[in-house]
């Protein structure tokens, strides 16, 4: 394999490719540091990756594989390579972040055309989420969840499907318990979508992990603009923001165009929110307005106001998106991000990447390898070798048992053990990915992307904030929507998130019997396919979490807010730590301004020197070529696609 | 440090930039060189063509080129056949087209494509149309495109209901752009005219031959108005500081157009004179008059020489025709051109008499605003007064209200309207002279209603901050006006419309300028206390006053000029009292 080739030395070992580490990767390579970066997974983007719809399955085989083995560590071989002033701090080889992960199935499972799915076609998907899965672990995965003995007598329908938990059953098991299949209905007039449809089509999704949009002046779009990694990505305006209020989904006006063409407002109401909005735009000169709620909490603040029971609902829960309790400060601060990040790329301040968020991660690593980073998946670190004296890190050892000298380390935190750690218990997110057949916006156009509030149904539980994808963002097939639900966990996703996808959503085997009667019901979107984890939130945690070398530096996971500026301020934080007299990130030049020497220097294009340069280690690894392929191959793009633009 | 990528310097790149701008300036004279030497020997070939496409390219506002281009495709139209022209234009707009690209705003590209679709064989108007929706959708405020777009809109008969909904879209994206409730101020007539049984409408029809579309009866049908009022008030509300929408306001509002008609006939046996007003200015060209049934040979002059259009016109009668008091006459004085007419009769023992329509009998100071059901204006000024609370310092707002309370009751509502006025000035202080002169209207508009209620012929106005007057055509029969105490600066022209003026009262005024003292018979009297004539000459047009007897100057800086008494008694010899 390439990477016994490894050169034993670099300035910067990272381990992981979220998107904080990739971005340190960029910015270090940027700047001229020799950069390794590494991931023991066989996929980019760690916990911020997306998956085709076989490739989530194969990812949800892993994790039920990683349940069932116990971690067996080969910690001999390379013991000789230890000297007697060293030590080591192993690093955990199996990632625990995810947890109570639970799949339902609900699409038909006849289907007229391919009743199975052909082996050529899952080799074609395997491809595209860059994974080298073997077509044995595809058919596999394709098998457990579709070869289910559907049991219709079972009232309880949610309990009887697969839970795939901490504590693991056996394959066997799980072959009684598999998805139910909906009932068949013969008289259907719309195609139904089945399973092997989804299949089949599986490649056309791009499932994202963790579900975050882009504030358009947000710290991620200010960095994608100012380093010029912009271009490698595409964007889509989200189209919508939507709250769930009175027990229904409606529009949130919240640009002036918006405003304006709202049905639900008074006139008076209108007057009231854009003078509440304007006046949020520069609270900061107008002290007056709300010195006296500063210890007061914003809901309160807005009641004070005298707006309305709507306007209060929109402000608090869809536009700001606090909680109850946050402080006017804080939620004036939110409400003034918020319409500062309006009308940049469109009438709502989110962008969505095209293809997924994974994408992002893999924008810096492409930025990275450009500029000389190299690359391995599949490729961890067993463990750090530290000088007793100077108490820092001065190389690792990898899952290859080469020892790689380095001057810093940094790690994504599902690498640390729990011995290096000061705690134990984190705070969780919970998700639910839903595959549904049409979106829960009835409108002309069904290529939207959505945001849709939903403040706490109870007192105690928590908002859950969903966004509903088309295929138009290149992450899922037509005929159906991607939506992702996340919350920051008080249970376990299933427990947080399921009362509101029944809420929001037709999901059939619970309505088995009201089938007949609920008209209302069938208003809404069908569930197809849907599925439940708890990701851990390691946000809260900083250096003095972990007992490690003061040049090992870790990141921390995605957060549970709605943008990346937490991830990139970490980023930016710990680049200055390795590096603080550079920039972080500094623009790329653009091709035709470098100046090669002779010896590299004949004038191909940029693109092609990356892959001389960047040596990308295991070429099929290289995410890009295959999403650039599908993209030509794309008319629609060229109407939807948003790039973002350098001002 | 060692493995960075080597970036070229700025100044490397500067260097860079400035020798190829050099060279492409060389290019390009030479380019342009030969094509004006191709056009000097008339040589309308495609080499040309070639030529000008690649000057246009960089630089679309080259309007010579353009034209060349069109004398080159047209002389190809005589030696090609439809079916390549039509590629050669097809070609031409794509051409444009990058063009546009290069300066979305060229006056010349924009010319040229209008140009090229008229010429196109078969011209595909749905293409033009998207474009115009492409450059649209990236400026909505692209005047060029627009005025395009109605050209393609009119070459391929979109429907006026497509073209209303497309106004729709725009106006919800963005409603601060006149273009788009312009746009609709044009289509809604045509869509929802108001309904020919109106009274106004209809009398108007037989005058007026089939109008075309664009100039049809601007007016909307009730239902329609409502929705359209309360897409504004929509808009007013979420932004109340946006003009388009309460210029679109005031354009529903309406604005009345005066039927045209005889208003007054007055007749005087002192010096034989008969005075007629009309609605409107107009230039008389056959008004026929006739007495006791017999048509007279007059000569209709406006009231001062400068006037072609006015209000107001004037004749002498035949000598002795009416001078005896103890005749009884009955005139009636034609309109031929408009199929109206007036009588006034002249009874025995009178001097004078006269036959009007009322300002108050015409509703003539309401119809600023022309919406028929007072209800509906009740409504907007409660949505207005609304909108006035929570916005108390908007100017839209306030201008708005004054404009709705003058049209549903301007006496009732007047302390308000000053009220109003006075927080218009203090919050649009670059605007006061405008709000004092629209103040000073509304002001002379209700005094004159007070003057027709009381049945008298003075008209009394002092101490009102008038800054300018006007309706002067209304105080023709008015005998003594107090204009007292106000910031009047001139008398202007228009005075002279107060024919039957006997004693004017200005004291405490600016006014350096008495030009409308003109030719007034019966001016007796004239006090100018405390004001700005400056000069002798500025007193000149008194002289053409022939009965004007008292002349009170006092304060005025010409009182300091020598000589004043012995100029002023030659200027004004039938003074019989002047106060200096």
């Amino acid at each position: 394999m390439a990477a016994d080739n490894l050169p034993s030395e670099f300035d910067v070992i990272i381990l992981g490719t979220g998107l904080t580490e990739s971005v340190i990767a960029a910015a270090c390579s940027r700047v001229g540091q020799r950069v390794l970066h590494l991931d023991r997974r066989n996929y980019y983007a760690g916990n911020w990756a997306s998956f085709t719809f076989n490739g989530l399955l194969s990812w949800i085989e892993e994790y039920k594989a990683q349940q069932e083995l116990p971690s067996t560590k080969s910690e001999q071989g390379w013991n000789d390579q230890i000297e007697d002033e060293e030590e080591v701090i192993f690093l955990s080889s199996v990632d625990s972040s995810i947890s109570n992960l639970e799949v339902f199935s609900y699409a038909s499972e006849d289907s007229e055309d391919d009743e199975q799915p052909k082996a050529p076609q899952m080799d074609k998907a395997a491809e595209e989420t860059n994974s080298c899965h073997t077509e044995a672990q595809d058919t596999d995965s394709f098998d457990s969840c579709t070869q289910s003995d559907s049991d219709p007598h079972n009232p309880e329908g949610n309990e009887q499907t697969s839970k795939i938990q901490d504590t693991c059953q056996s394959e066997e098991d799980k072959k009684d318990q598999q998805p139910i299949r909906s009932p068949e209905q013969p008289l259907e007039v719309k195609k139904k979508i089945t399973y092997a449809k989804l299949l089949k089509e599986g490649r056309r999704f791009n499932i994202d992990l963790v579900s975050k949009l882009l504030y358009s002046r947000g710290l991620l779009v200010d960095l994608l603009i100012k380093s010029n990694v912009s271009r490698y990505a595409e964007f889509k305006n989200v189209s919508c923001i939507l709250t769930y209020h009175n027990g229904k989904v409606e529009q949130v006006p919240c640009s002036r165009a918006d405003v304006f063409g709202s049905k639900q407002l008074t006139v008076v109401e209108k007057r009231m929110l854009m003078k509440f909005l304007t006046f949020c735009l520069d609270f900061e000169q107008h002290q007056e307005e709300f010195q006296d709620f500063t210890d007061m909490p914003f809901s309160e603040f807005l009641k004070r106001k005298n707006l309305t029971e709507n306007l209060q609902h929109f402000i608090l829960h869809s536009i700001a998106m606090v909680s109850q309790d946050a402080p006017t400060n804080t939620g004036l601060k939110a409400t003034q991000h918020f319409l500062r990040c309006l009308g940049r790329y469109g009438n709502t301040p989110f962008l969505f990447p095209l293809y997924g968020l994974g994408e992002i991660p893999q924008c810096f690593c492409r930025m990275c390898a450009v500029f000389g980073g190299i690359y391995c998946l599949r490729h961890s670190v067993h463990c750090l070798v530290v000088d007793k004296e100077s108490g820092k890190c001065k190389a690792v050892i990898d899952t290859h048992g080469q020892r790689i000298s380095c001057s810093n380390f940094v790690v994504e935190d599902s690498y640390i053990r729990d011995e290096q750690r000061a705690q134990t218990t984190y705070k969780q997110i919970s998700r639910a990915v839903v595959i549904t057949d049409r979106s829960i916006l009835p409108s002309e156009s069904d290529q939207q992307v959505l945001l849709v509030t939903v403040p706490p149904l109870e007192p105690s539980s928590p908002a859950v904030r969903m966004v509903e994808l088309s295929s138009s963002s290149m992450t899922c097939m037509p005929g159906t929507h991607l939506v992702h639900l996340t919350c920051s966990s008080s249970g376990s996703a299933h427990e947080d998130l399921a009362p509101v996808v029944s809420r929001l959503f037709h999901v059939p085997n619970s309505c088995k019997e009201e089938c007949v009667q609920g008209s209302e019901e069938n208003e809404k979107p069908e569930v197809l396919w849907v599925m439940y984890f708890n990701m851990r939130d390691t946000s809260g945690l900083d250096n003095s979490s972990y007992n490690l070398p003061s040049n090992v530096h870790v990141c921390t996971g995605p957060d549970d807010s709605l943008g990346s500026d937490y991830s990139i301020n970490l980023a930016e934080l710990v680049f200055h730590q390795l590096l603080p007299d550079e920039e972080f990130c500094p623009p790329a030049p653009n091709p035709e301004d470098i100046i090669y020497d002779g010896d590299q220097g004949e004038g191909t294009t940029f693109e092609n020197d990356a892959h001389k340069e960047g040596a990308v280690i295991e070429g099929e690894d290289e995410p890009q070529e295959n999403k650039e392929q599908v993209f030509s191959s794309e008319p629609v793009q060229d109407s939807m696609g948003q790039e973002i633009m350098t001002e | 440090m060692h493995g960075r990528v080597k970036v070229k310097t700025t100044a490397q790149q500067e260097e860079e930039k400035r020798k190829e701008r050099e060279k492409k300036l060389k290019v390009y004279l030479t380019v342009r060189d030969a094509i004006f030497k191709k056009r000097t020997n008339s040589e309308l070939d495609e080499e040309a063509l070639q030529l000008t496409q690649q000057l246009l390219a960089s630089n679309p506002d080259f309007a010579t080129l353009w034209n060349y281009r069109r004398e080159i495709l047209l002389h190809l139209e005589t030696v090609k056949e439809d079916e390549e022209m039509q590629k050669l234009y097809e070609a031409e707009l794509l051409f444009i087209e990058s063009c546009l690209k290069v300066n979305p705003k060229s006056y010349g590209s924009w010319h040229h494509r209008g140009w090229v679709s008229s010429r196109l064989p078969r011209p595909d108007w749905k293409r033009e149309l998207s474009l115009c929706d492409r450059c649209l959708s990236l400026d909505d405020r692209n005047f060029h495109c627009w005025d395009y777009r109605r050209l393609v809109v009119k070459a391929s008969k979109v429907s006026v209901e497509q073209e209303l909904q497309f106004t729709d879209r725009l106006i919800g994206s963005n409603f601060s752009n006149y273009s788009s409730w312009h746009y609709r101020s044009t289509l809604l007539p045509l869509l929802h005219p108001q309904p020919a049984s109106d009274p106004e409408s209809a009398c108007q029809k037989h005058t007026r031959p089939t109008a075309s579309p664009q100039t049809h009866g601007h007016r909307v049908c009730e239902e329609q108005l409502l929705k359209e009022y309360e897409l504004v008030q929509n808009a007013v509300f979420t932004d109340p500081n946006d003009q388009s929408a309460w210029f679109y306001y005031r354009w529903l509002l309406g604005r009345a157009e005066r039927e045209e008609l005889i208003s007054c006939v007055y007749v005087s046996r002192e010096g034989e004179r008969v005075a007629v007003a009309f609605s409107k200015p107009v230039n008389v060209v056959n008004l026929m008059l006739v007495l006791d049934g017999q048509p007279q040979q007059v000569e209709w002059r406006s009231v001062h020489p400068q006037f072609r259009h006015s209000p107001v016109w004037l004749c002498e009668l035949p000598p002795s025709s009416i001078s005896d008091i103890n005749n009884e006459h009955n005139l009636t004085v034609h309109w031929t051109e408009k199929h109206t007419h007036r009588d006034c009769a002249l009874y025995t023992g009178r001097m004078e008499s006269w036959c009007r329509e009322s300002a108050t009998d015409q509703e003539l100071f309401r119809s600023e605003l022309s919406v028929e059901k007072t209800s509906v204006l009740q409504s907007e000024l409660q949505s207005c007064t609304q909108l006035l609370e929570l916005e108390p310092q908007n100017k839209w707002c306030l201008l708005t209200i004054i404009l709705l309370m003058r049209a549903l009751d301007p006496l009732g509502h007047e302390k308000e309207t000053l009220t109003h006025f006075q927080t218009l000035k203090e919050v649009d202080p670059m605007r006061s002279s405008y709000y004092s002169d629209l103040c000073s209207k509304f002001m002379i508009e209700n005094t004159i209603l007070k003057m027709e209620y009381a049945e008298v012929r003075v008209f009394s106005l002092s101490d009102k901050n008038l800054s300018t007057l006007c309706h002067l055509d209304q105080l023709l029969l008015v005998t003594h006006i107090n204009l007292c105490s106000n910031q009047l600066v001139k008398l202007p022209l228009q005075f002279t419309m107060l024919h039957c003026l006997e004693v004017l009262e200005a004291d405490d005024n600016a006014i350096e300028n008495l030009e409308g003292l003109y030719h007034l018979p019966k001016l007796e009297e004239v006090s100018l206390k405390n004001n700005q004539i400056s000069k002798i000459a500025d007193l000149s047009p008194l002289a053409t006053c022939p009965k004007l007897t008292r002349l009170d100057l006092r304060g005025n800086p010409v009182t300091q000029a020598d000589d004043v008494w012995a100029e002023l008694a030659e200027l004004l010899p039938s003074l019989t009292e002047l106060l200096l």
